[in-house]
């Protein structure tokens, strides 16, 4: 069974395109355009891995990725953060979050599968 | 594996343009001493946003720009800025600025180079004056490089040792899988991200609906579609009539089941193209406050009615109009500030911009109280360009000499957007869109210009009239009233041919049957019936033999299909599959009243 990855972003053409990489190499992507949907599509299924943007209006990645981690399924899933800041307090933050790890946007489609494989199957 | 990203660019430039909007709305409205954190914090996220986009799908010059502006708003946004008038210049400048790329980007053009240069390094200069210890995204070195090193970053470290952190990757070691459930947590957050009632669960910026787009020729054709059932079904509901009289059989009921879900499918099928007017509202603050700095003028202008929905052909025919009525309001309405103080008005001039339903039509205002029109004025202006007029026209009538052509010279007639537009290019526009407009003015008051517009182009509702064989339709929005003549009530005065005095009004009365050449049955008044018409230059009493009744038509064009007929404005399909002419009530009209002024 292919893998199953959740992407939040607020962007239409940035969850279009992450989405049509992925779905590309193969995985089963779900996009959700805020943080209150991502936690609505992760109660309802167990995803392998989370993919997700930092600024978003109302509450941000970082709030998400604690979210995430309070919920029983999400202990030790893979969550990477998108983010265009690759500034020390966001990368801190993150880590107190309980984030996996970071990836600087823009990034190359490729450099993207790459790092996802490092996770996923 | 080559992956091509091209086809998110149109949903990027969407997207981009949205937030551009937002960001020119937030700039208008902003009180520049007391800004609102909320809105600083909106602008800053939507320049953020296209730079994210912009960054990833490779448009560096316009990532650069929304860089520099990003960093500008975060100083504002940090308190490290003060907010100026100056600053709302810069940044409307700069998203005027990334506006142009993206449409250039869009069309396959280049982005003007020079001009995104100039633009980002009044940005920085701006940053560089922020207080206290400067962050290094507000530092001013070449932003552009910046930007371009932004963009440039997925291609660093492809040799990085796994584990490790690259220039554009990193793994939190202790939150990596198979790391064990308890992690020190010995953060303190700011209280502010985790209160649950607050920002966690707002949703706000571009909420996702659920939409799709659709061609506009697939929804013309399912107009068209649901037009032709209309007609199939008033042909067999015609039928039944005829043979069956009132009989309430399963054939009537099912004839009514359709008429009702017909109707509602229409209903539902136009309204898929209506759209908000604020669509074409939304440009005119800004072209407001432009015009009005250019012409060293206060102008203040208010909207209403931005809801208020119709058919998306008139939204793009309505724009032009629009536009040139708003900018003569600007320039030739409203006066300078000083002469305004000396006539006692205040040195603001408001300019007021309304749109809402009446009855099956749009109504649209432009209002303004700068200096109006003078009779005495308008009079001179029109003899010396050689307009016939007359001293007993009514107001109305000498109102709508101003939409003349050749009362405005080439002069005088500065165009709005490179392309010459007259007032009188502005009454046909809105006459071809089946619309009329009114003036009402009052010297050194103001003045108000009416549009009407029907709220489709579709169908209509109308009056069916038969002259001789033939039966023609009468817009019901044309009609004032009808009257039945008696032997005396037609007088034929010298010169002005025959009228009609309705409640102390003495109407021109014109036969149906004399403008298109047919032979009327009625050859006496009272044995025909009388529609008065209310168009743009006056009433007419129009003769017809007999008063059908009142449909809903489905309209065809007479010119797609065959040619431009004078008086006509288009046909329909009756149920006993005849053809019935639409009657043009402003030719009508207009015939009436030049013959008159000729004979003056």
């Amino acid at each position: 069974m292919a893998a199953s990855i959740l992407t939040v972003d607020d962007s239409a053409s940035m969850r279009q395109m992450l989405g049509f990489i992925l779905k590309s190499a193969g995985y089963d992507v779900v996009q959700a355009a805020n943080p209150e949907e991502a936690l609505a599509f992760a109660s309802e299924r167990d995803f392998d891995m989370i993919l997700t943007d930092q600024n978003m209006p109302g509450s941000d990645g970082i709030s998400l990725v604690k979210a995430l981690r309070a919920l029983p399924a999400y202990g030790r899933t893979p969550i990477i953060m998108l983010t265009t800041e690759s500034s020390d307090e966001i990368k801190s933050k993150g880590r107190a979050a309980g984030a996996t790890g970071w990836m600087v946007k823009p990034f190359d489609p490729n450099r993207l599968l790459e790092i996802v494989g490092k996770f996923v199957s | 594996m080559a992956i091509d990203l091209k086809q998110f660019h149109e949903v990027f430039f969407e997207e981009a343009e949205e937030h551009l909007a937002a960001v020119e709305r937030i700039l208008l409205n902003l009180d520049v001493e007391h800004p609102d954190p909320e809105d600083v914090n909106g602008i800053f996220r939507a320049a953020h946003s296209i730079k994210g986009g912009a960054n990833m799908f490779g448009f560096s010059e316009i990532g650069a720009v929304t860089h520099a502006m990003e960093t500008v708003l975060d100083g504002v946004r940090s308190g490290g800025l003060d907010l100026s008038p100056e600053i709302v210049d810069v940044v409307l400048r700069s998203s005027d600025f990334v506006r142009s790329a993206l449409a250039a980007q869009r069309a396959g053009g280049d982005i003007d180079n020079a001009s995104a240069q100039r633009i980002t390094a009044e940005l920085e200069t701006i940053a560089s004056t922020k207080r206290g210890a400067g962050e290094p995204s507000s530092a001013p070195t070449a932003t552009v490089e910046a930007a371009a090193a932004e963009a440039l970053v997925a291609e660093a470290a492809s040799n990085t040792k796994p584990g490790e952190e690259a220039a554009d990757f990193g793994i939190f070691e202790e939150n990596a899988p198979g790391f064990v459930d308890e992690r020190a947590t010995t953060h303190s957050e700011p209280a502010s991200r985790d209160s649950a009632g607050g920002t966690a669960v707002h949703a706000a910026g571009l909420a996702e609906t659920l939409s799709i787009r659709v061609s506009t020729k697939k929804i013309d054709r399912l107009i068209d579609l649901v037009g032709e059932l209309v007609i199939g079904h008033s042909i067999l509901r015609r039928e039944h009539e005829v043979r069956m009289s009132d009989a309430v059989d399963a054939l009537a009921l099912g004839l009514a089941n359709v008429d009702r879900n017909l109707r509602d499918l229409q209903d539902a099928a136009l309204s898929i193209r209506m759209i908000p007017i604020a669509f074409v509202f939304n440009r005119f603050p800004r072209m407001v406050r432009d015009l009005a700095q250019r012409f060293g003028k206060k102008v203040e202008l208010t909207m209403s009615g931005e809801s208020t929905e119709l058919d998306k052909a008139l939204i793009e025919k309505i724009t032009d109009p629009l536009t040139h009525l708003i900018r003569n309001a600007v320039d030739h309405g409203i006066e300078m500030p000083d002469a305004r103080a000396a006539a006692g008005k205040a040195q603001i001039g408001k300019i007021g911009l309304r749109a809402s339903h009446q009855g099956g039509s749009i109504v649209i205002e432009v209002i303004d109280d700068g200096c109006g029109l003078r009779r005495d004025r308008i009079l001179a202006k029109a003899r010396e360009r050689g307009i016939t007029v007359s001293d007993s026209m009514s107001d109305a009538q000498l109102w709508q000499i101003i939409f003349e052509p050749g009362f405005s010279t080439a002069k005088e007639v500065t165009d709005v957007s490179g392309r010459g537009v007259g007032l009188d290019v502005v009454r046909r526009n809105i006459r071809e869109m089946g619309g009329r407009v009114e003036v009402q003015t009052e010297p050194d008051h103001g003045m108000r210009i009416s549009i009407k517009l029907p709220l489709t182009l579709a169908i209509l509702e109308g009056m069916s009239v038969r002259v001789g064989q033939e039966i023609f339709i009468i817009p019901l929005s044309y009609i004032a009233e009808s009257l039945q003549p008696t032997a005396v009530s037609v007088s034929t005065v010298a010169g002005r041919g025959r009228v009609i005095e309705v409640r102390g009004e003495y109407l021109p009365v014109i036969s149906l049957a004399e403008i298109f050449h047919l032979s009327a049955a009625a050859q006496r008044h009272e044995e025909g019936i009388l529609i008065i018409l209310e168009a743009e230059g006056g009433k007419t009493a129009l003769f017809v033999d007999e008063l059908l009744g009142q449909h809903q038509v489905v309209i065809k064009s007479l010119e797609t299909n065959y040619r431009k007929v004078l008086g006509v404005s288009g046909a329909t399909i009756m149920g006993d599959g005849r053809v019935a002419l639409i009657l043009d009530a402003t030719y009508i009209v207009g015939l009436c009243h030049s013959r008159l002024d000729r004979a003056a």
